[in-house]
């Protein structure tokens, strides 16, 4: 397998327009000729498909959920990143670029980076354009907040609900679009398939959730914008739809995996607090700016909280991070809070939290304008914990956020599959090995908004596509191969449900796969998840029937691919021997605890690629060798 | 993990049962004891519907995703009420420390003419994503937007769109209103546009548009009660409608194309 990212020669910062200028071209009266399929409708998909229908493309968009405007990118709180400089705190596009370059901990590719930077100022625009309501200051402008891993204000936000924003000035522009007919909307559709003729993908296969009957779509290329695959851990903030099977399904048709192992887990969510939980739910890091994060000095000090004074408090991020505090990036705020917890420290009914305290921002500013910038959080927080966060400080503890792995994509968005493209979280192109708070929505829109409507451009421009309609024999046999998986999984009817396998594999990975990863624990990992796959595919059971609405049999077919996925993830951070970002191998340390990176050996990206046979997985690992001209490397330090 | 002691209920279930649109329907009591209080609402659908699958049985199926209040899938008329008894929450929002021990539950979908049940708690609301689409938006394509700062918007209009904006498009109004009118939902998203500048220029086309759509796919009218407002989890204004037929009034006037 070659992994040419395509990345364009000449300055940093002129690759994009050189590059733009460069690309082929579809003249307007020839894109109506072209078909695009593009799966998923959060930003990206969203975007990408508003776009290319307002360009001329016919869009076939399909989605899991009863609306598009219930993809997941609805419920990103705090904020969108964007080198705009209105604060005049010296931000520019090379600054957004180098602290992403250095959040990402040096995994990511300089090219894709810049162009995101280069992006940001137009996404704002756009979305302000479509009357996303932003917060403003008294004189109409736009008013920006700090996020971790920055030392300027770059980051736009609509009160905790950016995400719902922007989501929905996205989702709007495109039900425009299939108001123009331009865009094909399909919803209740889970794809299951990505279909090749000749190598090339030429369209997907999508279960009909409502009557279970599997459809046949094609065209000229396929985009998947299907999220990340967090919930491979059960426990995530992730949507309890959000998974893994489209991507999984295109890896095993011969997308490379990359990266596998890169997952963030965000410093500031609602611990866990019992079996019965499904979710945990983020307390955006928005919150950082203003609340600071203690335990108390003393193990073992139950105390409430009130009644510990100050100098009896350890404010950790702000003892050993003193120029970043608070604000640290997630990947180093969250290994603090786990040191701490482990040091019998840890705060809560279960010791496994750390307090994230408002007192003294709401001594300083009044509880009115700490309840305007962050009033709905607050109450989420009360309606799942009962406690008031005005009172009382939050209790709060790390868990898995979004996976910064994903399909390995070039410059041009396109997987290792021709035509295949991904957009946002779902490909793994920009953030490394650990992403900044209020990048996930820049990169969803910059993929969507102003990338892949160029690339796909050169990609139609440039590529023989002989004429493919869903009655190929490809379509057929990818028909009877999801059908025939679906009536193996339906006759099983053993004893346990697909929760509890579900759950089951998220402690394993949580335990084993999660915050800290030693050699024999992921060794002991790849085991017990082959064992639990082997389990599940002897005693699961589903009931009801597959030809009407059965979201059993939806999270079964989930399930099963994150009982792969698990596997490489495992196998990913195995062969990574260093620690960096959300990585962290217990072995490669420094002796203060922060991560040990090893450049000589591992500054590359992984790219898997699947070569298992049915009943067997396997994978062959290949690299693209990540280089930085302008970013030199350096060992990341927040103190 | 730890678990914490948390204290536990018995429930008494009775749930609407549908298995496809043609299905006429009926309810099912089903008994759910040992819920933990700190559990969500439908976490407590989960509990019972794992016990449900080992026993063979059809689980009881509905819609669900973010569990924090924001995608608005989640559509349960709880006693009588859209998204149950709590003001201001959604149903993935309930905790089970609002029942007590014993309580009947009765579970139901939102009912309306124009959101048809395809399965137990699960409704097609999909008539919303065509009143979207009939205008609910600005029209601006990718890359033609000036500096965001180009154009001033006064604060207290910014925050008068964003709190109309925050609707969820769950349709609990529709659940909660006697003529399952869907006036709360266009209103919402007609004040959002409408108090923007940039939303002038298709300000009449797009109410005008919208509420045409919204009689077509079956929703009432008004009559003023305001059990829209009351249900809705983001506590949607009722103001709006009042807005909105304002503005209506306004663009038929000058617009009789």
């Amino acid at each position: 397998m070659k992994l040419d990212s395509k990345a364009p020669s000449g300055p940093i910062s002129e690759k994009w327009s050189k590059h733009k200028f460069e690309m082929k071209l579809v003249n307007p009266a020839n894109k109506r000729k072209h078909t695009v399929i593009v799966v998923g409708t959060g930003l990206a998909g969203a975007s990408a498909s508003a776009t290319m229908a307002e360009l001329g493309y016919n869009v076939v968009t399909l989605c899991m959920h009863e609306s598009p405007r219930r993809a997941h990118s609805i419920a990103a709180q705090g904020g969108i990143n964007a080198a705009k400089n209105y604060q005049n705190d010296g931000d520019s596009v090379y600054r957004l670029f180098y602290d992403t370059i250095k959040g990402g901990d040096f995994r990511a590719r300089e090219s894709n980076v810049h162009r995101l930077a280069e992006i940001s100022p137009n996404i704002i625009d756009q979305c302000v354009a479509q009357g996303v309501p932003f917060a403003r200051e008294y004189g109409g402008t736009l008013t920006n907040r700090s996020f971790g891993g920055a030392q300027v204000s770059r980051t736009f936000y609509a009160r905790g609900q950016t995400g719902q924003q922007l989501l929905i000035g996205a989702y709007q522009a495109m039900m425009r679009q299939v108001d123009a007919g331009g865009v094909k909307l399909f919803t209740r559709r889970e794809v299951m398939d990505i279909v090749l003729v000749d190598g090339v993908a030429r369209g997907v296969l999508a279960r009909n959730l409502v009557t279970g009957e599997l459809e046949s779509y094609a065209a000229d290329a396929v985009i998947l914008a299907t999220g990340g695959y967090g919930n491979v851990f059960f426990h995530s903030t992730n949507a309890k739809m959000s998974n893994t099977t489209a991507i999984w399904r295109a890896h095993r048709r011969g997308a490379a995996f990359a990266n596998p192992c890169f997952t963030q887990i965000h410093p500031t969510c609602i611990p866990h607090s019992g079996d019965y939980q499904s979710k945990l739910t983020l307390m955006s890091e928005s919150l950082r700016n203003d609340g600071r994060c203690w335990v108390p000095k003393t193990p073992g000090d139950r105390r409430p909280p009130e009644q510990i004074p100050d100098d009896e408090r350890d404010y950790f991020l702000e003892r050993v991070y003193p120029s970043f505090g608070n604000l640290a990036p997630r990947d180093v705020a969250s290994r603090q809070a786990k040191f701490r917890v482990d040091e019998g420290r840890g705060v809560g009914p279960t010791n496994v939290a750390v307090y994230l305290d408002f007192r003294d921002a709401i001594k300083r500013l009044g509880e009115k304008v700490v309840s305007e910038r962050y009033g709905n959080l607050f109450d989420i927080y009360e309606k799942i914990t009962g406690d008031n966060p005005y009172k009382v400080p939050m209790r709060i503890y790390p868990a898995v956020h979004y996976t910064m792995g994903g399909l390995w994509v070039d410059y041009n968005l396109m997987s290792t599959i021709p035509g295949l493209h991904v957009l946002g979280e779902a490909n793994f192109s920009d953030h490394g090995a650990n992403r900044l708070g209020a990048s996930a929505l820049m990169q969803g829109l910059a993929d969507g908004y102003f990338v892949i409507p160029y690339t796909i451009g050169h990609y139609l421009a440039g590529t023989k596509l002989p004429k493919v309609d869903t009655q190929h024999d490809a379509f057929r046999a990818a028909r009877a191969e999801i059908q025939g998986g679906i009536d193996r999984l339906m006759a099983l009817k053993g004893s346990r449900t697909v929760d509890d396998f579900h759950r089951a594999l998220g402690t394993i990975m949580w335990d084993k796969v999660g915050m800290s990863r030693t050699d024999a624990g992921l060794k002991q990992a790849i085991q017990e998840i082959q064992t639990l796959r082997s389990e599940f595919y002897e005693d699961v059971r589903i009931s009801g029937d597959k030809s009407y609405i059965n979201p059993e049999l939806e999270k079964a077919g989930r399930v099963a691919d994150f009982l792969e996925l698990g596997e490489l993830m495992a196998r990913d951070a195995l062969e990574r021997k260093e620690s960096c970002g959300g990585h962290f191998r217990e072995e490669y340390q420094t002796p203060d605890n922060e991560a040990l990176r090893d450049d000589e050996n591992f500054c590359h990206v992984a790219a898997w690629e699947y070569s298992g046979q049915p009943g067997r997985t396997n994978w062959n690992r290949h690299i693209e060798p990540l280089s930085f001209e302008n970013v030199k490397l350096a060992t990341r330090s927040y103190k | 993990m730890a678990s914490a002691n948390s204290k536990k209920i018995n429930l008494k279930l009775k749930v609407w049962r549908q298995k496809t649109r043609a299905d006429a329907g009926r309810f099912e009591e089903i008994s759910a004891p040992e819920i933990p209080v700190d559990a969500s609402f439908l976490e407590m659908m989960d509990i019972v519907n794992n016990r449900l699958i080992k026993e063979g049985r059809d689980p009881i199926a509905f819609d669900h995703d973010c569990r924090e209040g924001i995608c608005g899938s989640c559509s349960m008329v709880i006693n009588g009420n859209p998204h149950g008894p709590e003001r201001g929450t959604a149903t993935c929002q309930l905790h089970m420390r609002k029942f007590h021990d014993g309580q009947e539950i009765v579970v139901e979908p939102f009912r309306a003419t124009a959101f048809p049940v395809i399965k137990d708690l699960s409704v097609d609301r999909t008539a919303f994503d065509r009143i979207i689409a009939s205008g609910g938006y600005i029209s601006v394509n990718t890359g033609n937007a000036p500096d965001a700062n180009a154009l001033p918007v006064p604060k207290e209009k910014a925050d008068d769109a964003f709190n109309s904006a925050t609707c969820i498009g769950c349709g609990a109004c529709v659940a909660a209103c006697a003529n399952s009118s869907a006036m709360l939902f266009v209103s919402a998203k007609v004040n959002h546009l409408a108090v923007l500048p940039q939303g002038e220029p298709e300000r009449e086309r797009r109410v005008l548009r919208m509420m045409q759509t919204m009689e077509e796919a079956g929703f009432g009218n008004c009559s003023n009660t305001g059990a829209c407002s009351l249900a809705c989890p983001k506590e949607i204004s009722f103001e709006n409608i009042a807005r909105m037929n304002s503005e209506y009034m306004k663009a038929s006037v000058k617009r009789r194309d």
